[in-house]
């Protein structure tokens, strides 16, 4: 019986203070959230670089018309694969390892609510990936039908299939009970005085997408276990002579895959809520309302997916309901830019390079917005569906977007992460490059799609060539630039110059109330928030 | 709200006021490649090969699911957990149940889109649907149950309502009642009533699942109604199957609160385990209402 009556985390076992374990299996049987966050993050970085690898094939292909580097097969392959990783491997782990980060922290909680499955979430992902990857190296390769697995072409995949169905099911079964710990800490581990009013709004913003991942990753799990039965148990889900529907699966998929896409990008608007306050040295301008904002593109997200299908053949009525729904979206979303930009509005901004990356986020994100209001006009949309402009456009918001908001947190916390201030002039030579970089990559593709170069393919006619070669400079420009990111956080992870507690002239919420690094252990006896 | 502060709380002689954080564990590594070996042994098996990796992965989950449970019920015995960590596994299942609801959702959902749409659109009912029957199955008439325009799986009976289905609802209803009764035994303190009304509840459990293989065997042996039967013989047997799969889980789990309610581990204050059980259980039960409703009878 232990009724331990001082503050102690642990078991008998262990004191107050423990520290981690020793040696690396410290690492495979850690329950702390700073471990387990920077797990995420260094995953993350990895599979960034690997589908970064994925994307330069596909660049280089497409330097010239003809075929001159991959056959076509590997060519789908490289397309359906930089996708999977960048969404299931690189983005969401990454906004997950904030999370894990930063979550109890700011809101002064010891750890995450459930630290045991916190490891659990985190090592199926490894697991996970290896099995999709090793894909690449049987006969037959890997997927090839494109990340969104439309039968019935995907269900022409080899031996490949049911590895990348089940590491589907194992990354859904990840994310719920990753989405499961952040909602229960929120909910259930803040601080006293810490009302859900008083929450950073990256708080905020995760609380809805834990919200989000729950209820459609198990939406994802029905769709893919449809496919294995339509191609191994002999069920007709997706079989029009069975009385099924391939147009079924598209339902099914972008009911979750809508959502999904939120799923990038409000953690995105999380940071970029925290940052841009700090360098304005102005309160965030309508806190209140970017959290109605969130939950309303949150409630939305669920009553827009057909506009992914406009030209499936939808009766009329689908049609007109889905484009407005999804126009309405500009409403909340254009809430949040203006925010952003009254916060900045006669604030004392200074540029370091967190908000450099958040200042490009707000205006190349709303960029990729409004293509995205163009794409939400249903006739207009036959003419854009499966071309460039698509590409560009979600390109433009996941790009500049949630991985720019991704850079803009690793440069804002990494200093109280490790310690150490990174170097200020590298990481603002990293900025510019990665600016001009990303908008060479993807800018071009907008006139490539609107001249109605199809997406997905390895060869294209000859008058497409100029934009194409200027989109593949642009993207090695900006993928060799991500080196620079890399050497900058492994320096400041080796040393530099101490960081302050505050690390921010401006920066304000509990975690920069702690000591650079924090310590293991947090908040083991709750501050009290005013 | 739920406050972190650790000394706001009353004390309580079975629990301690300070939120648990376990310094290690080694069940979820265990998990992971439990999980890693379950799934890369079943995409073998699914290409043609051997089932000894799915096995092998099967064991490791399963070990690691009895000792990740036993650890975790030292821990509640020991009284290691307070009132707060409580509230955070009630958020856990809650949320847990919430993610299934929404995958019998999708299955849900393709019943109603092929019902509603897929269907009629193939025996040409609206201006599109109309096109598709003309130029690939004019003869085809829409209706409900169907194989679909190729007759996959050949000619077959729908399973009715009111036979064995109608008798597994009021069997999974009365469950319900067995385990509230249960429940308000164990918070009254009369132990008798309390394993009872559980024992009954997984009785109750394996007869429903009895029922249903008899059911099944009816529907291959008798009904020529399977798996394969077109789009009917497709939901009608996931959205069973995976129902069945979970009340296999549930009552599985209402097995262990049974030997650790024998065990005497439940107090009428401290015994989560039990509702999460019973949240669960009452989960698959109205699931089975939407079964009933939808699958069966309309």
């Amino acid at each position: 019986m232990n009724t331990a009556a001082a503050p102690t985390l642990d078991d008998h076992d262990h004191g107050h203070h423990a520290g981690p374990s020793p040696g690396l299996m410290r690492w495979l049987v850690t329950t702390n959230h700073k471990d387990i966050g920077t797990l995420y993050l260094l995953f993350s970085l990895t599979m960034f670089f690997i589908g970064g690898a994925f994307a330069l094939v596909i660049r280089a292909e497409l330097f010239q018309p003809g075929l001159q580097i991959v056959n076509p097969h590997f060519f789908n392959q490289m397309t359906t694969l930089h996708a999977l990783v960048m969404v299931f491997g690189a983005v969401m782990p990454a906004f997950v390892g904030l999370a894990n980060w930063l979550l109890p922290m700011m809101i002064g909680a010891p750890d995450m609510a459930l630290p045991r499955m916190n490891n659990w979430s985190f090592w199926i992902m490894p697991f996970a990936f290896t099995l999709l990857l090793s894909t690449l190296f049987t006969s037959g390769g890997g997927p090839a039908g494109g990340w969104t697995l439309y039968p019935p072409l995907v269900l022409q995949t080899g031996d490949a299939f049911p590895f990348v169905i089940l590491a589907v099911h194992m990354l859904g079964v990840s994310s719920i009970m990753g989405a499961i710990n952040v909602i229960a800490t929120i909910l259930n581990l803040r601080a006293p005085g810490m009302t859900l009013m008083k929450m950073p709004l990256f708080v905020w913003t995760w609380l809805i997408t834990a919200f989000l991942l729950i209820a459609v990753m198990p939406v994802l799990a029905g769709a893919v276990t449809m496919l294995l039965t339509d191609k191994y148990f002999g069920t007709s889900f997706f079989n029009a002579g069975g009385g099924g529907d391939p147009v079924l699966f598209q339902h099914v998929f972008w009911f979750f895959g809508h959502p999904e896409v939120y799923i990038m990008i409000l953690p995105a608007f999380g940071v970029i809520s925290q940052i841009i306050p700090t360098f304005a040295r102005k309160p965030l301008f309508g806190y209140a309302s970017m959290v109605y904002a969130t939950s309303s593109i949150a409630f939305l997200s669920f009553i827009v997916w057909a506009h992914h299908m406009f030209t499936v053949g939808m009766p009329l009525a689908g049609q007109l309901f889905f484009m407005y729904a999804t126009m309405l979206i500009a409403v909340p979303t254009g809430v949040k830019v203006f925010n952003w930009v009254s916060t900045m509005w006669r604030g004392a901004m200074t540029f370091e390079t967190p908000m450099l990356f958040a200042i490009a986020f707000v205006i190349l994100f709303t960029i990729g917005g409004f293509s995205g209001l163009m794409l939400a006009i249903a006739p207009a949309d036959f003419q854009y569906q499966d071309t460039y402009f698509v590409v560009a456009h979600f390109h433009y918001v996941l790009v500049p977007g949630s991985v720019f908001s991704l850079m803009a947190a690793a440069y804002y916390w990494l200093p109280k992460w490790t310690g150490h201030m990174y170097n200020e002039q590298m990481g603002k030579i990293h900025f510019w490059l990665s600016v001009v970089g990303v908008n060479i990559l993807f800018f071009p593709q907008h006139f490539l799609g609107l001249a109605g170069m199809p997406r997905r393919i390895p060869d294209y006619a000859l008058q497409f060539t100029e934009f194409n070669m200027i989109s593949t400079v642009g993207a090695f420009l900006f993928g060799f630039s991500q080196l620079l990111f890399l050497y900058n956080v492994i320096q400041t992870i080796r040393g530099g110059v101490k960081a302050t507690d505050q690390v921010w002239e401006g920066a304000h919420g509990l975690e920069w109330t702690l000591p650079s690094p924090p310590p293991y252990h947090t908040f083991t006896t709750a501050p009290v928030v005013k | 709200m739920a406050h972190a502060h650790a000394h706001t709380q009353d004390h309580n002689d079975h629990t301690t006021d300070h939120y648990y954080v376990p310094h290690q564990s080694y069940w979820p590594i265990i998990a992971s490649i439990g999980l890693f070996t379950l799934m890369f042994g079943g995409a073998t098996m699914l290409n043609g090969g051997g089932g000894t990796l799915l096995l092998v992965g099967l064991s490791l989950i399963v070990f690691m699911i009895f000792g990740w449970f036993r650890t975790v019920i030292h821990e509640s015995q020991k009284g290691l957990y307070s009132d707060q960590m409580d509230r955070s596994f009630r958020w856990g299942m809650g949320w847990f149940i919430f993610s299934e609801v929404m995958f019998f959702a999708a299955f849900f959902g393709a019943l109603f889109y092929t019902r509603q749409y897929a269907v009629p659109w193939l025996g040409g009912e609206t201006a599109h649907g109309a096109l598709t029957q003309s130029m690939l199955w004019p003869r085809y008439e829409a209706a409900w149950p169907t194989n679909g325009p190729a007759d996959i799986g050949g000619f077959f009976a729908p399973m009715h309502a009111w036979g064995l289905p109608a008798i597994n609802t009021l069997i999974l209803l009365s469950s319900g009642v067995t385990i509230t009764w249960a429940h308000w035994g164990l918070v009254e303190g009369k132990r008798a009533q309390f394993l009872k009304g559980l024992a009954a509840t997984v009785a109750l459990g394996a007869l429903f699942l009895g029922l249903q293989a008899l059911e099944y065997h009816e529907a291959y042996q008798e009904l020529n109604l399977t798996l394969g039967s077109g789009i009917y013989g497709s939901t009608f047997f996931m959205l069973t199957g995976f129902h069945g799969l979970h009340v296999t889980i549930g009552a599985i789990i209402l097995a262990v609160i049974l030997l650790r309610g024998l065990a005497g581990h439940f107090t009428p204050e401290r015994h989560f385990a039990f509702e999460a059980a019973a949240w669960y259980w009452h989960f698959v039960d109205v699931v089975w209402l939407g079964l009933f409703i939808f699958v069966y009878w309309m």
